[in-house]
């Protein structure tokens, strides 16, 4: 189906794949939770996507007016679920990682991760659990990547 | 090295989208959505057949929903916490944010109620609405960060909103029907009275994710001046 709708398609494909590579590949966590929200946008776009029709009006009875095609009302009613359920979890999400911040300072996660350990084999008595194949500890300020 | 491992990870990604999207059939009938659309104005007396869906069709969804972010925003204000006593403030706002603020207030507040009252009429609802009035009760204080919301009265407002809405469902059962199946009569399709008890349920939906929201906002910019 090459027509208008296949960019929109696109698009909604392509904020999906954007929002994995930022859970993904990104290691600060404000961008994870960016990728998030991405995710659920492209998510909602598909959505209401799947049962896009040409010309139909939107789902709304008005005095005088009897539209021959009306647009499908249930993803409607999905995607406006969907947008709150997202809005709690941009909320909860964001209070959590200033809760990490105020720990330790930092979002990196791979800084995060290996703090973590430490205080987990300091409050355990035990040594941080270690691999001789485990790879050198990365601190994303000190070789100026991030 | 790591630039190209992510290229690669994304053009993998990428097909394998590609991929599923061959095989979808993407040339949806929609069945349900046309036979709601043929019968829910007749059955629910809504003008906005989304409407008709949220609160007639699924308003247990929706409670379940409204539970859903009831929760979200008790752990975000769980996790959150207290903020310190001695913790600096925020410099106050200048004229301009101030007078804006004064402003908007009565004019957010009028919009939000119009468009929770007519959630059953026109685009909209209790949600949308909901989130307007969060903004009108949140300015203020971003305009001045010294003054916070009553939390007492906004966990009073929620609390009372998301009663009222199990408290209609539960009437409903009275009668002998379902849980929150619509009452009071449909009225005539169109006017502001119709569609039964669906405005009555899109006000209490409105005034608990306003409270709900304009509650987590005012903890979240209060948090935020602490560090």
């Amino acid at each position: 189906m090459l027509d208008a709708t296949l960019i929109f398609y696109v698009a909604a494909v392509g904020l999906i794949l954007i929002g994995i590579a930022g859970i993904v590949l990104s290691a600060h966590l404000v961008r994870v939770i960016f990728g998030i929200v991405l995710l659920e946008a492209g998510a909602n776009l598909l959505l209401l996507l799947a049962t896009y029709r040409e010309g139909a009006a939107a789902p709304i009875f008005v005095k005088g007016a009897f539209p021959a095609v009306m647009a499908d009302p249930v993803p409607q009613a999905l995607v406006l679920t969907a947008i709150v359920i997202g809005v709690g979890i941009l909320a909860l999400t964001l209070s959590l990682a200033l809760r990490v911040h105020r720990a330790y300072g930092t979002l990196d996660i791979r800084e995060i991760r290996q703090r973590m350990e430490q205080d987990i084999a300091d409050a355990a008595g035990i040594d941080m659990p270690t691999s001789s194949e485990a790879p050198a500890p990365v601190y994303a300020h000190e070789d100026g990547r991030s | 090295m790591r630039r190209l491992t992510s290229a690669l990870f994304l053009t993998g990604l990428a097909v394998l989208m590609a991929a599923i999207y061959q095989q979808m059939d993407l040339v949806v009938t929609p069945l349900a959505g046309d036979a709601i659309n043929a019968s829910a104005a007749q059955q629910v007396g809504a003008g906005n057949i989304v409407t008709a869906v949220v609160l007639a069709f699924r308003g247990f969804d929706t409670l379940l929903e409204l539970t859903i972010l009831f929760t979200a925003a008790t752990a975000a204000g769980l996790v959150l916490g207290k903020p310190r006593a001695d913790a600096p403030r925020d410099p106050d706002a200048g004229f301009i944010l101030q007078a804006g603020a004064d402003l908007f207030f009565p004019l957010l507040l009028v919009v939000g109620l119009y468009i929770i009252l007519h959630g059953h009429l026109t685009p909209g609802g209790g949600f949308q609405g909901g989130v307007v009035l969060a903004a009108a009760f949140f300015i203020p204080v971003l305009a001045r960060p010294g003054t916070t919301l009553d939390h007492h009265a906004v966990s009073l407002i929620e609390g009372l909103a998301g009663a009222a809405f199990i408290l209609i469902g539960l009437l409903a059962m009275l009668g002998g029907g379902a849980f929150l199946t619509p009452l009071l009569g449909k009225g005539e399709l169109g006017t502001l009275f119709s569609a039964g008890t669906l405005p009555l349920l899109y006000l209490a939906v409105g005034l608990k994710v306003g409270s709900e929201l304009a509650g987590l906002l005012a903890q979240l910019a209060a948090t935020e001046a602490t560090d």
